[in-house]
């Protein structure tokens, strides 16, 4: 994978995607150029038909583009046959939704063994693993139970453990906190936090500007394309009496 | 430090100043620490003054301030009173940002976009300071109530500076 001399873990080129014909034409991607570090947390931002949840799909082989190029781990996604391109979708990519798409009818702990049964793990190790993967997220004591008896956050969170089930290179969000209140955002925030301490790659897109805030690197996008980027750094609380009103 | 807040944290029960400071700590959390532990014993010195406290040397080593033990006086007390019942909010200052779009954009000094890109950035890194601290402040503590107030209006500053931008972008396309 490294014989392709990128250092990147995603990768898009003159990125397209477009829908509908003539004066239909919409251009929900329009020229993405984009590089994803390992480790890295990079947040799109944008106004909802921005485009930002069809690059998503896009970067996680959801979606085929309608031109450029979009490679994972040095290997062309816009190149691959269905069946290899479903097997990375499996292998590679963690996929969190803001509607956290969990199965109602399966426990908390069957929902993050599944993706690892699907690709093909035993019922022991995967069960093993998503046990290990519950305990991470704080919520050991909830794996017997149905999404229905948890709360917003914590279904964001099983959903995140779902993502993490086949230890994918990238970790794909779109829009995670959209359906939490404040305190849940923040449980799902300190989680976030915790994968980006631990070396896990993540491309979250959202117009919560508190997910935003605590990216590594931030892109605005306008009506399919990059329009500004922004490096955050820093990390003081010396200012924020200030903010609130208190003289220093 | 207001000599009102230190005169409301008095009505409790008597205490030292070190309790006063206690409290305001365990009030703010991250936001106090850049406190400074004198401002109190002056304030409180102002009050005495004032007559809206009185002190009283506790037992053990004189000439310490941290042996005194504060009171309030009637009129403190009608003072804490009115200042609970007084409805005020500090003037958010926008009126300053949006003019200064409106000179920059009509004399041309600089691209009204670019000064929003810019106040954003700012805006940005201030909600992640306020956002990280929040992270680590134990769920539903007072404190983690307070950043939670500094996160949402910084909030709503970039959802402003949002309509900024959609407004000045907007203006340039058309002229």
């Amino acid at each position: 994978m490294s014989d392709t001399g990128t250092t990147s873990v995603l990768r898009a080129c003159g990125l397209r995607k477009e829908y509908g014909k003539g004066e239909g034409l919409v251009r929900a991607v329009d020229g993405v150029d984009l590089e994803v570090a390992p480790g890295e947390t990079l947040a799109v931002m944008g106004p909802s038909g921005c485009g930002k949840s069809t690059l998503l799909h896009l970067l996680g082989g959801l979606d085929r583009p309608s031109g450029g190029e979009v490679e994972l781990a040095g290997r062309r996604l816009d190149q691959m046959g269905e069946k290899a391109l479903a097997r990375m979708r499996r292998h590679a990519v963690g996929f969190v939704f803001q509607a956290f798409h969990l199965m109602d009818e399966l426990t908390a702990v069957e929902n993050v063994e599944l993706p690892a049964l699907l690709a093909g793990s035993s019922p022991r190790a995967a069960r093993r693993r998503a046990l290990s993967l519950l305990e991470q997220i704080g919520l050991a004591d909830r794996a017997k139970f149905l999404p229905s008896a948890l709360s917003g956050g914590q279904r964001q969170r099983v959903a995140i453990a779902r993502a993490l089930a086949n230890e994918p290179l990238v970790v794909l969000a779109d829009e995670p906190t959209g359906n939490l209140d404040s305190e849940a955002t923040l449980e799902v925030l300190r989680l976030f936090e915790s994968l980006h301490e631990a070396g896990q790659t993540l491309v979250i897109v959202t117009h919560d500007t508190r997910i935003a805030a605590t990216a590594d690197r931030l892109i605005s996008m306008r009506d399919g394309a990059f329009v500004d980027e922004t490096r955050l750094t820093g990390g003081t609380t010396g200012h924020l009496g200030a903010l609130a009103g208190l003289e220093s | 430090m207001q000599q009102e807040v230190v005169l409301a944290l008095l009505a409790k029960e008597p205490s030292h100043g070190y309790q006063l400071r206690a409290r305001l700590q365990q009030a703010l959390g991250p936001l106090g620490e850049a406190m400074n532990a004198g401002q109190i014993y002056v304030t409180l010195t102002r009050l005495e003054k004032a007559g809206l406290v009185v002190s009283e040397r506790s037992d053990g080593l004189a000439d310490r301030p941290d042996r005194k033990v504060y009171e309030l006086t009637a009129a403190g007390q009608q003072r804490v009173g009115d200042w609970v019942a007084e409805v005020s909010w500090p003037r958010p200052d926008l009126a300053e940002f949006h003019l200064k779009l409106v000179a920059a954009a009509a004399a041309r000094l600089a691209d009204p976009v670019a000064i929003v890109d810019a106040q954003r950035r700012e805006l940005l890194r201030r909600l992640r300071d306020a956002q990280r601290a929040a992270m680590t402040e134990p769920t539903r503590s007072d404190a983690a109530l307070l950043l939670e107030g500094i996160v949402l209006r910084l909030q709503a500053d970039l959802r402003w500076l949002e309509a900024c931008e959609r407004n000045w972008t907007g203006r340039k396309g058309g002229s």
